[in-house]
């Protein structure tokens, strides 16, 4: 598998660390209802087709938000997370 | 005040190593200055420096090597950072943290193409990446296409070159 950092280019998978879902980049404010929160913790789509999650790459120290597809395995787009939220 | 003497990076280590067309050798301890621009700095630092690389660039300036070192972040080789410099870029020296080592002749470009888990061919001339070779992380400086320099933590020299010996 590989992965593509809009600083480096294709790497291999390698390279990188898995973080998580991109629900990571929606953060509820402070004071939002429990329900955001276990929303944003907790429940995940686990979808079979395009996903994007984040994804470090620990050379350059670049966070990626990586667009990928589940059932085809193709990886089309990695974009930095100043860029991606 | 104690008197250190300096020790390079791979005395204890027979090199230089030849075989496969390569020849691997230590290269000069080099005073390195790791350049992370300020918010908002990185017009000013380019107007001082006279250039800060991009994403896999090496500027060779007025007697200072820059070299891209990661995200927002280059690697000053040489003694002649201009004065005023701390204004615009959080500096730290990394010069002893690092030892270097050069790859050259015909078979360079092949015996790293085994060893990284990136494309060596399609580097820039001159042109660096940021990388990782078996767990280490490394810094490749591609100076042509049968010279190399491989930038390791020092105290990671024996490992890497443990990892990269031709035979
Ligand atoms: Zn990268």
């Amino acid at each position: 598998m590989r992965l593509i950092c809009p600083c480096c280019g294709w790497r291999d998978r390698r390279e990188f660390t898995y973080m998580g879902a991109d629900d990571y980049l929606h953060r509820p404010v402070p004071d939002a209802p429990p329900e955001a929160w276990d929303e944003y913790l907790h429940n995940r789509t686990n979808p079979a087709g395009a996903a994007r999650d984040l994804w470090y790459h620990d050379p350059c120290g670049t966070w990626v938000c990586i667009t990928r597809d589940t059932i085809t395995h193709a990886v089309t787009d990695g974009t930095r997370l100043e860029d991606a939220q | 005040m104690i008197e250190l003497t300096p020790a390079p990076a791979f005395a204890a280590l027979s090199l230089p190593v030849t075989g496969a067309g390569t020849r691997i050798d230590a290269l000069p301890p080099a005073r390195i200055t790791a350049l992370a621009p300020y918010c908002g700095q990185l017009q000013a630092l380019h107007a001082l420096l006279g250039g800060f690389p991009e994403p896999g660039q090496v500027l060779e300036l007025d007697g200072l090597r820059l070299v891209w070192a990661g995200r927002d972040l280059a690697f000053a080789f040489g003694e002649a950072l201009p004065t005023g410099i701390e204004a615009h870029a959080a500096l730290t020296d990394q010069s002893d943290g690092w030892a270097g080592l050069s790859l050259t002749g015909p078979g360079a470009e092949a015996l790293l193409a085994r060893r990284l888990p990136f494309d060596v061919r399609r580097m820039a001339v001159p042109g660096a990446a940021r990388s990782l070779l078996g767990h280490m992380p490394v810094l490749v400086i591609a100076l042509g296409r049968d010279e190399f320099e491989l930038w390791l933590w020092r105290s990671m020299a024996a490992c890497v070159l443990h990892h990269l010996t031709p035979v």
